[in-house]
């Protein structure tokens, strides 16, 4: 999960990275009274969680609570690349003699923690990757050992800075390594990390992206509300159901990620071939799954506006096929005259005779049982086409 | 032969006593492997009984192995202690962990590869987040259904587990020597370089699948490294072409962010390296059939 500038602000400073005063304001009364609040110039940040926002008229630079509010009714409402803005952070302003870079991440492809850093930061530092790479230097950092004093001067050296500066930087490396650490992160990036003219360091902006597999360790955590949630994403997650809603028409309930993502492909392709339909969501019902969780995933997916048909693609490793069948009786005998959209299932694996069984017995004029995948799909998408 | 695990292997299950291990425990026995004993330190001491099987449960990893002569260990824990197990499993230097737990932070599993690398990875671990290995008709170790296919000449390694088991039910005409489930988490410890490296060695396996989703670059690399060192024909698959960015599909790593890590970057990848891509798991396994059958 990304967190919002403002959120990666307030956990900088409980780790005692240096920031500046920020406060947040969903209104522009609210923005009025927190530039008042802050005094002299401040800056609104719009809070969304994607890039170029300074260049949509996303960031504003004011010298009074008024224009704070003038500015903030501009930047709440505005559509940054598909993100509606619902609430800006007022943050003090700063003198900047110099901008640097530094984040720490996961390096998936060598299976350890990496750090980025250069002297020469603020601009987007994709561009600078690409341009100079030499200007960005790339250090390895072990997850056993982390970032220590020595480490921090040494990431700060090669990423250019002279011995005065690096002295300087070092330490703030090591405590957003404390953060990288200590709140199960797999990316805590500042852009820019200033020099202000004052000499202080701060960091100015930041990106966190916290592992959602280490929720248990941080259950006091607040929930972010504000992000853009679909209601039927929301609907998946009360019900402990890892959905993903897409665009399209053919609803597809599988088992485990990877055979639910090669469905999405096969009724892709399949689709090409009637109308151009697609996949209208990833739902993985996982492994082991009951029949009350089949019937969940495939109430959910039936009250998608958007769905025509629907695929249900199991192949039965842990989950039993008579369980899924079991599930899918269950849910058409509850919606009853509301059920209207044609099902088309496949089987296979554990228990896949008992499971194909229940299904003929019942012999629901919505649902038909196919044998292969590719078949399946091709009915799924036709019948999707025609309705 | 197979790879990493064969008819000598003698199991141990480190959370065996929790639901999830004594289920897959169970099945695991069913389907003919060799399980020896269990590994929980409150219930050390005490003899389970699994399908007629008189199974002995150790404080340790270093007792099992000692009072058993235990090779591989298999994963159950919860995520919370699945860190500690995988440290465990390697202080006593068993030569095989697979470690099936989902969910595990990302900073627990890079803190236990980082320790196995500092410990000379006496260890091959496999997973986390994974179906584990089978070789069929030889051993089970892990949450593969024992019965999808018997043992044949193919090799397959994936990402996925559904896949997996997709795969090896479309290619059990042939057979399987062995597969290999290695995890969809950004951190594993056996990747699909280490997989094709053991299936190019063993001269049971004469083809390989590999199945790989989107995110990482494990594919790309897998695809240099069949270029410049696999002898043996392989035929890939890659699923996720329709996964939107950004958004991640169940396995932790399967997310696509920016355009490094797509299914289509990773298809291009086997083909610039003269590795045919199924379009469906169908296709691939079609694909290997013609492939084998010019062997």
């Amino acid at each position: 999960m990304d967190l919002f500038e403002y959120q990666a602000r307030d956990l900088f400073e409980a780790y005692e990275v240096p920031v500046l005063q920020g406060l947040i304001a969903d209104t522009p009364e609210e923005a009025e009274a927190a530039a008042a609040k802050i005094g002299g110039t401040v800056v609104v940040k719009a809070q969304v969680q994607v890039g170029g926002r300074g260049k949509a008229g996303g960031v504003k630079v004011v010298h009074s609570p008024a224009e704070a509010k003038e500015a903030a009714s501009k930047i709440l409402g505005l559509d940054i690349k598909g993100h509606v803005v619902k609430r800006v952070m007022i943050a003090q302003g700063a003198a900047i003699e110099k901008e640097f870079y530094f984040s720490i991440l996961l390096d998936r492809s060598n299976r350890t923690f990496l750090s980025l850093c250069s002297v020469e930061g603020g601009m987007e530092i994709e561009q600078l990757a690409v341009e100079r790479p030499e200007a960005l230097a790339k250090v390895p950092v072990s997850a056993l050992e982390g970032i220590n004093l020595e480490t921090a001067l040494s990431i700060a050296k090669q990423g250019g800075f002279d011995d005065a500066t690096a002295a300087k930087v070092a330490p703030v490396f090591v405590k957003l390594w404390n953060v990288f650490k200590n709140e199960d992160t797999t990316l805590v990036e500042v852009n820019p990390l200033v020099l202000t003219k004052d000499g202080d360091i701060v960091a100015l902006d930041g990106k966190v992206s916290l592992d959602d597999n280490a929720e248990f360790r941080h259950t006091d955590r607040e929930e972010v509300s504000i992000a853009k949630v679909d209601p039927l994403e929301a609907k998946a997650k009360a019900l402990d159901l890892n959905y993903v809603k897409l665009d399209g028409e053919v609803g597809v309930i599988g088992n485990g990620a990877g055979l639910v993502m090669s469905t999405l492909d096969v009724v892709a392709y399949a689709g090409e071939k009637h109308g151009g339909v697609k996949p209208a969501n990833f739902l993985d019902i996982g492994g082991g799954a009951s029949a009350e969780v089949m019937a969940n995933g495939l109430d959910l997916i039936l009250n998608d506006p958007q769905v025509k048909s629907v695929f249900v693609n199991v192949f039965g490793g842990i989950t039993a096929c008579d369980a899924v069948a079991n599930g899918i009786v269950g849910a058409l005998n509850t919606l009853g005259d509301k059920a209207t959209k044609p099902l088309v299932v496949r089987l296979d694996g554990n228990n896949v005779l008992e499971g194909r069984q229940i299904l003929a017995d019942f012999a629901h004029p919505l649902v038909t049982v196919v044998e292969t995948m590719d078949d399946a799909a091709d009915k799924a998408a036709e019948l999707a086409h025609q309705a | 032969m197979a790879i990493f695990l064969d008819e000598n292997s003698r199991i141990i299950v480190q959370g065996m006593t929790g639901s999830e291990g004594m289920k897959h425990t169970r099945r695991m026995l069913l389907g003919g492997s060799n399980i020896v004993g269990g590994v929980n330190p409150r219930k050390a001491g005490e003899v389970i009984d699994v399908e007629g099987k008189h199974l002995p449960v150790f404080g340790t990893v270093k007792e099992a192995m000692e009072a058993t002569g235990a090779n591989v260990t298999v994963i159950f824990v919860p995520p919370a202690f699945a860190k500690a197990a995988m440290v465990e499993a390697i202080d006593a230097e068993i030569p095989l962990a697979v470690a099936i737990t989902e969910g595990i932070p990302v900073h627990d599993s890079a803190e236990a590869w980082a320790y196995n690398v500092a410990k000379g990875q006496k260890t091959r671990l496999i997973g986390p987040n994974c179906p584990g290995i089978i070789s069929p008709e030889k051993s089970n170790a892990g949450i593969t259904p024992s019965d999808i296919a018997g043992a044949g000449p193919i090799g397959l390694v994936s990402k996925s587990g559904t896949l997996t088991y997709q795969m090896m039910y479309e290619l059990r005409d042939i057979g399987i020597s062995t597969a290999i489930g290695i995890g969809g988490d950004p951190v594993i410890g056996t990747t699909h370089i280490d997989a094709l490296a053991a299936f190019e060695a063993d001269p049971e396996t004469k083809a390989i699948v590999l199945i790989g989703e989107i995110g990482g670059d494990s594919e790309e690399k897998a695809a240099a490294y069949i270029k410049a060192h696999v002898t043996k024909p392989v035929v890939a698959y890659v699923a996720g072409f329709t996964a939107p960015e950004g958004k991640t599909m169940g396995h932790a790593g399967a997310i696509v962010s920016g355009s490094a890590g797509t299914a289509q970057a990773k298809k291009e990848a086997f083909e610039a390296c003269g590795v045919k891509v199924g379009k469906t798991p169908s296709e691939t396994a079609a694909l290997m059939r013609e492939v084998y059958k010019s062997l």
